[in-house]
């Protein structure tokens, strides 16, 4: 059945196949958390008394990470990269602050991203704002359906997924992206995105919910049957 | 529950934080909108690609700078 609620541009060719994993709420999307590792508590012990290789460990575990968080929140390599520097240095220099009510890299993230936010915020002071409330849901409905097919994930390369990934993402407006970004790449959960971006937690789903549905239309692109970019 | 109300929840219902009550609703909808089931499924897998995704190496000129960053700050406080 199809539903008259979806008025715009659509093109079915077949049912979606493929696609990984039915949904269910019984097994609902799970990040999955690569980033904690069984150690890394008795790093950043050793780092707390002063073991500076430990620290340095820490670092080459996370620059990756974090350079690609600042990234992601600046879009701006210079600011990326200054960003990530200080997020390095202040963390050392509070890790005695550090209370490890958390993982450390969750802390490391919240630190990061309050720098890479004071640069979004320089450079573009007048561009955004986390405080304006969404008015309305018409913006909510999804145009252009169209299957995917099977696996888009296994139909390209990993290098062409980051370029697509990071084209589309580099086209999402600033309050959507940094919620995003967030919350689903840096796996935060809701309660500490809305602190690190002071909002509150239903402008944070609010933004989350309409992040999700830009990005699927975005990707439609790439990820449709036969689709081209 | 129409299919602008399953728009509205879908970023709860792939994060598993419907109630019951509701999620039951949601998937009554499902089994009879393809559109809606495919918009669902194609924004968790929006997700997944995303969350899947591993980040590029740290490029080798921005590595160096930080690690002498850092470097100095060690040395700095070690003084």
């Amino acid at each position: 059945m199809l539903c008259a609620t979806f008025i715009h541009t659509k093109v079915r060719m077949r049912p979606p196949i493929g696609l990984p994993k039915p949904l269910s709420a019984s097994n609902p999307h799970r990040l999955p958390s690569t980033v904690a590792r069984d150690d890394e508590h008795l790093l950043v012990a050793a780092a707390k008394r002063g073991d500076a290789l430990a620290f340095e460990e820490l670092v080459n575990r996370y620059e990756a990470k974090i350079f690609r968080l600042t990234m992601n929140i600046t879009r701006n390599r210079e600011d990326a990269e200054d960003a990530m520097q200080d997020a390095f240095l202040k963390s050392y220099a509070h890790l005695k602050d550090f209370q490890e009510d958390s993982r450390f890299y969750t802390w490391l993230v919240r630190i990061a991203a309050n720098e890479a936010l004071m640069r979004l915020r320089k450079r573009r002071p007048n561009q955004f704002s986390l405080d304006e409330p969404i008015e309305g849901d018409e913006d909510l409905l999804p145009r252009e359906l169209e299957d995917w097919g099977p696996s888009p994930e296994q139909r390209f390369a990993q290098t062409e997924m980051h370029e697509i990934l990071s084209e589309v993402i580099d086209k999402l407006e600033p309050d959507f992206r940094l919620v995003f970004v967030l919350r689903d790449v840096e796996e935060l959960s809701t309660e500490e995105t809305a602190k690190v971006l002071g909002i509150s937690v239903p402008a944070v789903k609010s933004r989350l919910l309409r992040a999700r549905l830009k990005l699927r239309q975005k990707l439609n692109r790439y990820f449709r049957q036969g689709g081209t970019n | 529950m129409n299919c602008k109300s399953v728009i509205r929840e879908i970023s709860d219902y792939i994060d598993g934080e419907l109630e019951l009550p509701v999620k039951q609703e949601l998937e009554r909808h499902l089994e009879h909108c393809e559109d809606c089931k495919m918009v669902v499924d194609q924004t968790r897998l929006t997700v997944e690609v995303f969350c899947d995704a591993k980040p590029v190496e740290l490029p080798g000129d921005v590595k160096s700078r930080l690690h002498e960053a850092l470097r100095r700050k060690l040395k700095e406080i070690s003084n």
